[in-house]
């Protein structure tokens, strides 16, 4: 058991026992799961980096930090997390609206990079989840029941990260007319991009690796594979899917529009919303019933439910 | 009534700290059948077929405990249904007859997890052990809950991809005990464990509904209650189909053994090894005591003369593979390594493997009986640890085996006593409880991979407050607000009232009513 710290204190204070209350991060998210409830008091999660160990690969911060500020530090050591970088972002929120990193394929789902997390609960006293090492199965797993519940079930003041090593080198490449399938052999791929008609590809790792991968896109290509400086631009609704559904865009989903898949992942980024996805009632009591458990009073994030995210 | 149950609970806390053989020789035979047992058998009968429910004394005792030292579980009906239907069907018996059900697999676990408290209907899961469906195309297979991990891995083999949490236990653990422990294994280190490893899971939950938790796709709308449910030890309700994650075999795999003269070295190598940006598949540490007992037993091929060895593994793309392994030879011959040694092929490949996953049964020839912990520590701090366990097992006059997943910090240091010993059984305890205080004061977590079970419930409240405790309770009353789903497990009793409750009924026509 830790003491908490003076930031973590005053969030707390801040939150207080009573009154509806909501986190702001970067707002770049800030619609998801529905809008907030009008009158909702605004608050903010205390930012900075706590403590980085290049050694262990951990990382401890707090939740107001912007994303690309943590991604900054930690590449002086050769690290990253796998969270998603958006202007302005924040630790807190992309934790809290659970969506994956571009390069998920190679980094995973922001779900298994978090290894503890204190939070201010419902009643205003600080929770802590998970444990301080990289591997822990004490208890329930708080920490997977908080990723992606977007601030309902308590708000995140500072967590422990995963880190990974940035790869050796580290290259986006636009590959003009390949087709995704055959891509999948490039063990280097963090990510894989494909529009229908051309693929993109962030390799990393070791240089020998990447290069080997270069030439398995330059056959497939219509033309040679050139340097990009990132993805191509996304389109704004994403839709989750599984790979295979992913891969059938291509042979026409009229309902997304113009389409980004990720190659291997199944979310795809298309400039229609994807539709409603229908919930079992079973699953739809058992959200409920959480929201009941852990905010009784619903005070936590009003107007958001993680069932209504796209 | 209360106070009676409350007596066994703190009874069966004081009898896991206190002595228990693992050897189970001379075992206390499972209490007679009772009165209300017959009509609960009945009803069972009724809903699943005579020939799936057993109230024998051998059946019950059998069902009665797992692979820790805990002796205490008490089954009632134990109960082999063959699919979901029948799952349910137990489960509404059982909640009609205002009793608890409580699941197992293969009983391999180490914390008491399938050790049934106050004489709920028992589940055995490993009649529902089919592979149900592999989608190599989504990267996933639908499996039950009964089926074996190296039967799963053998069968995926052809497809190219393959299952990648392995329990040292994986030729006889179940998926769906994996699913309640979040079990790991010497892979997980880059894998990560079970939990990384679940799309999705077809849970019953305790009033007999069945829902799917989590899907296929990337991101599941809603909480991630699979996430949620993996590792709950069986107490939020019976996994009865798992979806599990397929991992593309790797191109290229190097496994490798270092030996060292100093322990410290050794140690100091697996730091080194993670600081410098490598994440090898695996980083196995095995010290002297561990490698003469696996030599004796195994004949792994590695060297008695070494204070400590580590098997590496490096996997993924050749190029890769063949830099990292020979900057992890660097950094262990900086460390003054002894010998670096590479597996020439994979024969030699599955002899090293084989030495790491026998030195359980190893330790037989030690001593006749052995306490096992699961501590997790940072592993920057692996050196220090080291010493501070040898220092406790000195001061109470027992020895130690040290084999663990050192790449991860989690260590395995086994207790090897003869519990025949007068004093035995309390300095094995004693040193435990050192451990783990230890292991706290590093920094460390009570559990990496075996879980809380009845073992360590009592020491949850030294690693969480109240507030955490609080919290992990209401995530467990989300899924089964009846405590009726294997209580009296992981919680510590003060957290777990409902579960007090629970077990009162379920024993209302017990031994002492």
């Amino acid at each position: 058991m830790a003491d908490f710290d003076e930031a973590l204190t005053a969030f707390a204070a801040e939150v207080g026992s009573e009154g509806p209350v909501c986190v702001r991060g970067g707002r770049t998210r800030w619609s998801l799961g529905g809008d907030m409830a009008p009158g909702t008091r605004e608050v903010a999660a205390p930012a900075g980096i706590v403590a980085f160990e290049p050694a262990e690969m951990t990382v401890r911060v707090r939740a107001g930090t912007p994303v690309t500020e943590l991604h900054e530090a930690l590449a002086g050591s050769g690290q990253r997390t796998a969270l998603p970088e958006r202007p302005g972002g924040t630790v807190g929120g992309a934790l809290m609206a659970g969506e994956s990193s571009i390069a998920r394929l190679g980094l995973g789902p922001v779900r298994d990079g978090l290894l503890q997390a204190r939070y201010v609960c419902a009643d205003g006293r600080i929770a802590s989840g998970g444990a301080g090492t990289v591997k822990n199965v004490s208890g329930f797993d708080l920490c997977r029941l908080l990723v992606g519940s977007l601030g309902t079930l308590g708000l995140v003041g500072e967590v422990l990260l995963r880190t990974m090593p940035v790869g050796e080198v580290e290259r986006w490449v636009h590959v003009p007319g390949a087709a995704p399938d055959p891509a999948r052999s490039c063990h280097t791929a963090a990510s894989l991009l494909w529009d229908g008609t051309d693929l993109w590809a962030f390799l990393s790792g070791y240089g020998v690796d990447v290069d080997e991968d270069l030439s398995r896109l330059a056959e497939l290509s219509s033309g040679p594979p050139e340097d990009v400086d990132g993805p191509p631009d996304l389109p704004p609704h994403r839709w989750s899917c599984t790979p295979s559904e992913a891969a059938s865009f291509g042979s026409g989903n009229g309902a997304a529009g113009r389409f980004v898949a990720e190659v291997g992942v199944g979310v795809v980024h298309a400039s229609e919303p994807q539709p409603a996805r229908p919930v079992e009632p079973g699953v739809g009591e058992l959200n409920r019933r959480f929201k009941e458990r852990f905010d009784p009073a619903g005070r936590l994030n009003p107007g958001r439910d993680p069932l209504r995210k796209p | 009534m209360v106070r009676v149950v409350a007596r066994t609970l703190a009874e069966a806390t004081r009898r896991v700290l206190g002595s228990r053989r693992r050897t189970g020789r001379g075992p206390a035979a499972a209490e007679p059948a009772q009165a209300g047992d017959a009509a609960l058998a009945a009803d069972l009968e009724a809903a699943i077929g005579a020939d799936r429910v057993r109230s024998d004394a051998a059946a019950r005792y059998l069902a009665s405990r797992d692979a820790s030292i805990y002796r205490e579980g008490n089954a009632g009906p134990v109960c082999y249904p063959d699919s979901t239907a029948d799952v349910v069907a137990c489960v509404q018996v059982a909640a009609r007859h205002g009793r608890a059900v409580s699941p197992r697999g293969a009983g391999t676990g180490l914390a008491g997890g399938a050790a049934p408290l106050g004489r709920p209907v028992v589940l055995s899961m490993t009649r529902m052990d089919k592979l149900l469906e592999i989608d190599v195309d989504n990267g996933v297979a639908w499996v039950q809950p009964g089926i074996v991990n190296l039967d799963l891995t053998r069968a995926l083999a052809p497809h190219g991809v393959h299952y990648a949490p392995d329990p040292s236990s994986q030729a006889a653990c179940t998926i769906g005990g994996n699913v309640a422990n979040n079990s790991g294994g010497p892979h997980c280190l880059a894998y990560g464990v079970t939990s990384a490893h679940v799309l999705a899971v077809e849970v019953v939950l305790s009033d007999g509904s069945v829902v799917t938790l989590g899907d296929l796709s990337a991101e599941p709308v809603g909480y991630d209650l699979r996430g949620a449910f993996v590792g709950s030890e069986g107490m939020c309700g019976i996994a009865t189909a798992v979806a599990v994650r397929l991992t593309p075999d790797p191109p290229a795999v190097r496994t490798m053994l270092l030996c060292f003269d100093d322990v410290s070295d050794a140690a100091a190598t697996v730091s080194a090894i993670i600081a410098d940006g490598i994440v090898p598949a695996a980083i196995e540490m095995m010290d002297q005591r561990c490698v003469r007992a696996v030599e004796d037993f195994a004949q792994a091929g590695y060297p008695e003369d070494a204070a400590a060895v580590l098997l590496v593994e490096v996997d993924g793309p050749a190029g890769g593979v063949s830099i990292a392994s020979e900057r992890i030879a660097g950094i262990a011959r900086r460390y003054q390594a002894m010998s670096v040694r590479t597996a020439a092929d994979e024969d030699e490949r599955a002899r090293l493997w084989k030495g790491r996953k026998s030195a359980f049964g190893a330790v037989a020839n030690v001593m006749p009986d052995y306490y096992l912990h699961d501590t997790v520590v940072p592993r920057t701090r692996l050196v220090e640890v080291l010493e501070s366990i040898y220092e406790i097992v000195d001061r109470y006059d027992l020895i130690v085996l040290n084999v663990f997943h050192a790449g991860d910090g989690n260590l395995h240091p086994i207790l090897a006593y003869d519990s025949r010993v007068p004093g035995a059984d309390e300095r094995v305890h004693a040193a435990g409880r050192e451990i783990i205080t230890m292991s706290l004061d590093m920094g460390g977590a009570l559990t990496g991979e075996h879980g809380i079970g009845v073992e360590k419930r009592e020491h949850m409240s030294r690693m969480f407050s109240e507030v955490d405790l609080d919290q992990q309770a209401r995530l467990r009353a989300s899924f089964d607000p009846y405590c009726r789903m294997n209580p009296g497990k992981v919680l510590p009793s003060a957290h777990s009232c409902s579960d007090i409750a629970a077990l009162r009924a379920s024993d209302a026509s017990g031994v002492w009513g």
